[in-house]
C-alpha cells in the first residue's frame, strides 16, 4: 500500500491520480499506524509552510515522518518541510535534510513557474532521466544546495531540485504534473 | 533554463470539445480527454479547458468532466468559463484542476481574485483579460468581448496582480482570429509592467508569430486554439522550429 500524507495542502488528488495511473493503489491518510506500515509514503503539498507545520504538529506527524523507515517522497512544499527551516513565516521544519529554505530574490519572475531542466548529480530517484528532460515547477521558496542534493535546477540561482538521504527523497518540482519524465521518477520511487 | 510554454486551448460545450478537429488518428475528436492526451503526446506544456456554455445547471457536468480529465492528464491544466464565486472555483479545483481562470466575473468583482488566491494560492488563479485597442489605448472587454468596461488594460492587470493573480492570460481582440500574429505591443507593455507570468493569446497564424512573440516580449507562454485543432501547425513542428531559433522550449 502506498500512503499519501493527508494535510491541508493543494495537489493531493493529483498525486493520487498519478500513482493510480502507474497501476498502484493508494490511501490518503494522517493515521499514524497506517503511515508507519505503508510500503511507500508520499508527502505532497502546495501551500504555506507554517500552516502546514502547525497541522503536522497537531497530528503528531512532525515526530512520525522523520522516523519513517520505508521510502518517503516529498514533493514541492513537502520537500521544503523536510528541510531544517523555512524562511516562509520563519518556520522550524522536520530537519530531515540539513539545509534551509529561502525566498527567491526577485531578479526574475517569482514564482518560478513552468518547465525547467536539471543538472543531475548522483541520484537513485532520477535513474533514466536525461539532461534535456524537463519538469514542472511552481514555487517561490527554494532549498539551498547541501550534501543531500542530487539534482540542481538553475533559476535566479542554483537550488536543490532533488534531495536524497537514506530512505528520504524529495523533489521541488511536481513529478505528477511532469508528463512522461515525471512518471519515470514516480515509477523509480515506487520501485526502489 | 525555464522554458516558454505552448498551450492549446480546448473549448468545451456540454462536456464535448467544439470547433473542427483535424486529427485523423484519434477516434473521437469531440472527446476532450482524448484530444488532451493527443496534445500531451505532441508536447503541449499545459492545457486550458474553456467551458463556453457554463451555466449554473451545467457546472455539475463540468466538475464531473474535470474529475475525468484529472485522472488522465499528467501535465498542468486550467479550467475557465462561468466561475463567478469562490465556491465555483473550489468545486473545479477540488475536482482536480490545477488552476482556474476568471475573466468577466473578476472585473465585476475584483475581490474574487483575492478570495480564490487566499484559499488556493496565487498559482491557482489565472486572470484572463480580453483587450481591445481603440481611441489610442488598450481597454478591457467582458462577456466574451461584447461589453466595454472603459478600464484600461494596464490599470486592470496591475490591480489583478495586487489582488493575487498568479498569471495573466492576455487575449487581443484586435488580433484574435486574424492569424496575423500576436499583439506584440500590448503584450510587451503588460509583461513589462507586472511581475507575474503573461500568456499571450490571439492572432497566431504561423510558427514565426511565436518566435516574434517570444523574442520581443516577456510573455512566458503562448496560447492558441484553431491552428492546433485544425492541424495547421502541429505542436511538434512548432516546437522544433522554435528550438532551432534558440528559443527555450521543452
Amino acid at each position: 500500500m502506498i500512503a499519501i500524507i493527508k494535510y491541508p495542502a493543494g495537489n493531493i488528488t493529483s498525486v493520487e491520480n498519478a500513482v493510480n495511473r502507474l497501476g498502484y493503489e493508494c490511501i490518503i491518510t494522517d493515521d499514524i499506524a497506517v503511515l508507519r506500515t505503508a510500503e511507500r509514503v508520499i508527502f505532497p503539498g502546495v501551500g504555506e509552510a507554517s500552516t502546514a507545520m502547525n497541522y503536522l504538529r497537531e497530528k503528531g506527524l512532525d515526530k512520525i515522518i522523520p522516523a519513517l523507515t520505508q521510502p518517503v517522497l516529498g514533493i514541492c512544499l513537502g520537500q521544503q518541510l523536510m528541510c531544517n527551516f523555512s524562511e516562509e513565516n520563519n518556520t522550524e521544519c522536520l530537519g530531515i535534510f540539513n539545509t534551509i529554505v529561502k525566498k527567491f530574490p526577485p531578479l526574475e519572475l517569482v514564482p518560478h513557474m513552468g518547465w525547467n531542466n536539471l543538472q543531475v548529480l548522483q541520484s537513485r530517484l532520477l535513474k533514466g532521466i536525461a539532461a534535456e528532460d524537463n519538469f514542472y515547477f511552481v514555487h517561490s521558496f527554494y532549498a539551498e544546495p547541501c550534501e543531500s542534493t542530487t539534482a540542481i535546477c538553475n533559476y535566479i540561482l542554483p537550488f536543490s531540485a532533488v534531495l536524497e538521504k537514506d530512505n528520504f527523497y524529495a523533489t521541488q518540482f511536481h513529478p505528477e504534473k511532469s508528463a512522461d519524465a515525471g512518471e519515470k521518477i514516480l515509477k523509480n520511487f515506487l520501485g526502489i | 533554463m525555464l522554458k516558454k510554454r505552448i498551450i492549446p486551448c480546448l473549448d468545451i460545450k456540454d462536456g464535448r470539445t467544439v470547433k473542427g478537429i483535424n486529427f485523423i488518428d484519434i477516434k473521437d475528436a469531440g472527446d476532450p480527454i482524448e484530444l488532451a492526451k493527443k496534445y500531451i503526446v505532441e508536447g503541449a506544456d499545459e492545457l486550458v479547458f474553456l467551458d463556453i456554455t457554463a451555466t449554473n445547471e451545467k457546472r455539475k457536468t463540468l466538475a464531473e468532466l474535470v474529475v475525468k480529465i484529472a485522472k488522465e492528464i499528467n501535465i498542468p491544466f486550467t479550467v475557465g468559463g462561468g466561475i463567478n464565486t469562490v465556491e465555483d472555483a473550489a468545486t473545479i479545483i477540488k475536482a482536480g484542476a490545477d488552476k482556474i481562470s476568471v475573466n468577466s466575473s473578476a472585473v465585476k468583482n475584483p475581490v474574487l481574485i483575492k478570495e480564490i488566491a487566499g484559499r488556493f494560492g496565487s498559482q491557482a488563479v489565472v486572470v484572463a483579460v480580453d483587450t481591445k485597442f481603440e481611441n489610442n489605448d488598450w481597454y478591457v472587454y467582458v462577456n466574451g468581448g461584447k461589453i466595454a468596461t472603459g478600464i484600461t488594460t494596464i490599470e486592470w492587470v496591475k490591480q489583478a496582480e495586487q489582488l493575487g493573480a498568479g498569471e495573466i492570460l492576455l487575449t487581443s481582440m484586435n488580433n484574435d482570429g486574424t492569424k496575423q500574429g500576436f499583439a506584440i505591443e500590448i503584450t510587451n507593455t503588460v509583461s513589462s509592467a507586472i511581475n507575474i507570468p503573461v500568456i499571450a493569446s490571439g492572432g497566431a497564424g504561423t510558427k514565426e508569430h511565436f518566435k516574434t512573440l517570444f523574442e520581443n516580449t516577456k510573455a512566458t507562454g503562448a496560447l492558441a486554439a484553431s491552428i492546433f485543432h485544425f492541424g495547421e501547425i502541429p505542436i511538434p513542428v512548432l516546437k522544433q522550429y522554435l528550438k532551432e531559433q534558440n528559443i527555450q522550449i521543452r
